[in-house]
């Protein structure tokens, strides 16, 4: 029996062959000279905008940690003439969404509307970052928000060996904080340090800018001078310095009274724009990368029970680069846990992979690409990072090469490189047999 | 899981006729086959990508395990993985893995689904495995053992860590008084360590069959490949002879309020959580799902919320407060209200002032400006869902397997455009009475053996 729903246009054999014709990605400039990439994506009637401006929590002084994310969170709390209820009933009257996202290195930001409201959307963009109000009320509310989340942080076991973490690994650097700050440091941000970092981060220069959906060349450089051609041509940054993670070697119990304590290990990573970056990634997703078939997954999970996720990954900033990974296991088991993985890290370093084990990766890494591009909010925050990483308009057409060019000989220094260095391991809960080692705090 | 039955395409064109988007004309093509063996596939063609998303849903969930088997149906879930007499233990992973895919599974009190996100031209290789898990599985004590390890980890992992997931369990188990749906997905850990292989092979003969799936396919392909892939592959697999009816003991008529508190060393913050019993769109009179959907918006959710506006912007008790109702249940469903006090504020009063929102609003009703923002917010998240084929395919297979039809997905904007001020106060008035509900209050335990516990 066949129940047709629609009427079906599409019988043609398309399967075995890309259908999809290579996506263009458009280098256009601003009548006011800002740049962006965009893909006219005439499929849906919408419109995504991604965009990031240099300028993150790293950003924020030691004592008022917390205040870009505390900024962020209040863009859409009053802007112009609207407060922040009639700004929301303005975006909730037209599906306007509107976010806002501070890593350590950027504020991130993303836009989506119909395109029957874009014009609205992009003119209260505009307000948000032109001229946010930061209102009393609004931003004790919020803060009140982020306080109450800080707080409930406390006892969690996955923030508390996260936090720990990156604390031991950048001390004394804007690295080892927490984005969302800390219980001592909220209470200590004013309204003229969340102007302060608007005034200093909110500039044309070093802005990237991604646009995907049903829009042309033209319409989007009016849209995009519409939303962001008014700020000032340069931001005002405070230098970061340079770091590496301190403290391998280390391991870390931070008692708290959980079933199951939650690790986190991690060591030196490898620059995005280091030549062996792509080994690098290509040996990581052998160890503990996200699929089910890593070392790290069929060692610890598949084979002994001892875990439900374990997985690692690289992570890299404009001025460090780290390898972190986690899992969390049963108070009974975690030494057990922790020893598999620190053998498996070993025997990585010395070993590196098989080549059957980077033939089976460079295939995924290459094959999974185009999932990480399938939708509207992908495709746009994915063509932010190329620009932040600096990769160049044809990185996506590049990539496949890039991973084809690395040889075993690669993987195998690569490997030695990643993990030859040791671990920093901080653990919530109550390990069995498991304590503290390595330097004293 | 997902909360809302969807729409599509064609429903789109109806629902935004009257706008400047009728203009744009986009080849509507969803199409819904039943196969001999009763298999269903509904196919979702979206040819911006090469690639596919590939589903298979079986309709059977945690509230189709026998007392005392708590845990089963997820369990089942996992070992799924664990090869059959032609792909041994891996093989399926390893080849996702080889393609770039992705791949993973999920349980729900209704439906148990797996799926692959595979480029376009693999999507054969998928649905041949995948047909052969259907009743090919083959499970033995070696990967049966470690595996029930990793769902008591699991269970650690999402509940046992988590005191606000202790506390659902809890809320859910006292509003639930004859229904299953009070168990939990995860299983209660007494019963979990006691499931056994022979428990994992029997549920899977019993339910696992063509004509108790549904396979949803979006993403880079036409509805006929697609149905031509599923007769080589599921069409070949003969259809459950006995399958029976899903019956589930229903809930008597609410007439209690009840409330309880859960005390936990760890609580750093406490929240109070309501909870009442309530139709979903398939044990509901016509209209009374939707109105219960645009009343969970209107009352609790975003900034513009009566509880977010009365609660934390007006009285300022609290620093957050959402409501939450999911139409897509196969029997009665629940509607969810979560709020968190500030520091000075205790629970009961925090209480006081969520029942005093509630009250205004079912005697003042609601306006016509919120009304109509909130149905332009909800269609609109429909188109927004177009974008992402994964989410399409969801939002159908869920729908499938509750007691939806895809003609009740595709109505969805016609049902919310339909729905008046009257019929949301209405639907607050009846539903939200204390007597269908439970209130579970989540408290620092400060007593001297919390500490000591471990």
């Amino acid at each position: 029996m066949i129940r047709l729903v629609a009427s079906l246009f599409c019988i043609a054999a398309t399967l075995g062959v890309d259908t999809s014709s290579a996506m263009t990605i458009e280098k256009i400039v601003s009548p006011s000279g800002i740049e962006a990439w965009l893909v006219h994506e005439k499929a849906l009637p919408l419109v995504t905008l991604n965009y990031a401006f240099h300028g993150g929590a790293a950003q924020d002084e030691a004592d008022k940690a917390g205040t870009a994310n505390l900024a962020a969170d209040l863009l859409d709390e009053g802007a112009g003439d609207l407060d922040g209820k009639a700004y929301h009933e303005r975006l909730e009257k037209y599906a306007i969404e509107l976010s806002f996202q501070v890593s350590r290195d950027y504020i991130h930001g993303s836009l989506r509307s119909l395109n029957e409201h874009r014009d609205d959307a992009f003119n209260l963009l505009r307000v948000a970052l032109a001229s946010p109000r930061f209102d009393a009320d609004a931003i004790e509310r919020v803060r009140g928000q982020v306080l109450a989340a800080l707080q409930r942080d406390t006892t969690n076991p996955n923030d508390l060996a996260s936090r720990r973490w990156w604390q031991t690994a950048f001390p004394d650097h804007p690295y080892g904080r927490e984005s969302k700050g800390a219980l001592e440091t909220v209470p200590r941000i004013g309204a003229d340090d969340l102007r302060d970092y608007v005034r200093r981060v909110f500039a044309r220069n070093e802005l990237k800018i991604s646009i995907v959906g049903d829009v042309d060349a033209k319409t989007a450089a009016t849209l995009i001078d519409r939303a962001f051609g008014g700020l000032p041509e340069k931001n005002d940054l405070k230098p970061v310095a340079n770091a590496a993670p301190s403290g391998l070697g280390r391991r870390i119990v931070i008692n708290v009274d959980v079933p199951q304590a939650v690790v986190t290990f991690g060591g030196q990573g490898v620059s995005r724009q280091d030549p062996e970056f792509m080994a690098a990634y290509i040996v990581n997703h052998v160890l503990g990368g996200g699929s089910f078939s890593s070392r790290l997954y069929r060692e610890v999970r598949e084979k002994r029970g001892l875990a439900y996720g374990v997985s690692d990954s690289l992570v890299w900033f404009r001025r460090a680069a780290v390898l972190l990974g986690g899992t969390a296991t049963r108070a009974d088991r975690t030494a057990d846990a922790l020893a598999v993985i620190e053998q498996e890290v070993k025997r990585m370093a010395e070993e590196g992979p098989t080549p059957e084990e980077l033939a089976a990766a460079k295939s995924f890494l290459k094959g999974s690409y185009a999932l990480s591009l399938d939708t509207s909010g992908k495709i746009a925050a994915q063509l932010t990072q190329i620009q932040i990483d600096d990769l160049g308009i044809d990185y996506i057409q590049r990539r496949a090469a890039l991973i084809d060019a690395v040889t075993i000989e690669d993987a195998k220094r690569a490997a030695k490189r990643l993990y030859g260095g040791g671990l920093l391991v901080t653990i919530a809960g109550r390990p069995k047999g498991l304590t503290s080692s390595g330097t004293t705090e | 899981m997902l909360s809302r039955i969807n729409l599509t395409l064609i429903a789109l064109a109806c629902a935004l006729a009257s706008s400047s988007l009728a203009a744009d004309q986009r080849d509507p093509e969803i199409a819904d086959f039943i196969l001999a063996n009763g298999l269903e596939l509904v196919v979702i063609p979206d040819h911006r990508a090469p690639v596919v998303t590939h589903m298979v849903w079986y309709k059977v969930g945690a509230a189709d395990e026998t007392a005392g088997k708590s845990g089963l149906a997820h369990f089942l879930e996992h070992l799924m993985f664990k090869g059959t007499a032609k792909n041994p233990a891996g093989k399926f992973s390893q080849v996702v893995a080889r393609i770039g895919g992705q791949e993973n599974a999920f349980t729900s009190q209704d439906y148990t689904g797996y799926f692959q996100r595979v480029p376009s031209d693999e999507l054969k290789t998928v649905m041949e495995f995948e047909a052969d898990r259907m009743t090919g599985l083959q499970l033995t004590d070696e990967v049966v053992l470690p595996e029930r390890n990793v769902i008591l980890e699991e269970q650690n992992q999402r509940v046992g860590n988590n005191p606000r997931a202790r506390l659902t369990e809890q809320v859910d188990a006292a509003l639930y008084l004859n229904h299953p749906y009070g168990k939990p997905v995860i299983g209660w850990r007494h019963e979990m360590e006691e499931l056994s292989r022979d428990d994992a092979i029997g549920f899977y003969r019993r339910f696992y069959a063509p004509n108790n799936a549904v396979v949803v396919i979006a993403g880079d392909v036409g509805p006929t490949q697609a149905r031509a892939l599923a007769e080589e592959t599921y069409g070949k697999i003969a259809r459950h002879s006995a399958l029976a009816p899903r019956m589930r003991a229903q809930e008597p008529p609410p007439v209690a309020t009840r409330s309880l508190t859960l005390a936990d060393a760890r609580v750093e913050m406490p929240s109070l959580q309501r909870e009442y019993l309530v139709p979903s769109f398939t044990t509901g009179k016509r209209g009374e799902s939707v109105a219960l959907e645009v009343l969970a918006h209107i009352l609790g959710s975003g900034s513009n919320s009566h509880l977010y506006l009365g609660l934390i912007v007006d009285k300022q008790v609290a620093v957050a407060a959402t409501a939450w109702y999911d139409a897509s249940m196969l029997d009665m469903s629940k509607f969810t209200i979560n709020c968190s006090p500030r520091p000075s504020v205790t629970l009961p009063q925090l209480e006081a002032e969520t029942d005093a929102v509630i009250a205004q609003l079912i005697d003042k009703g609601v306006t016509e400006e919120e009304l109509e923002r909130t149905k332009t917010r909800l269609i609109a998240d429909a188109v927004y869902a177009q974008d992402n084929q994964a989410s399409m395919a969801r939002w159908y297979g869920t729908a499938l397997t509750t007691g939806a039809s895809v003609n009740d997905v595709l109505n969805w904007p016609e049902r919310v455009r339909g729905v008046t001020a009257d019929q949301v106060r209405d639907a607050a008035r009846q539903w939200l009475d204390k007597r269908r509900s439970v209130t579970g209050y989540l408290i620092k335990d400060v007593s001297p053996q919390a500490e000591k516990r471990s």
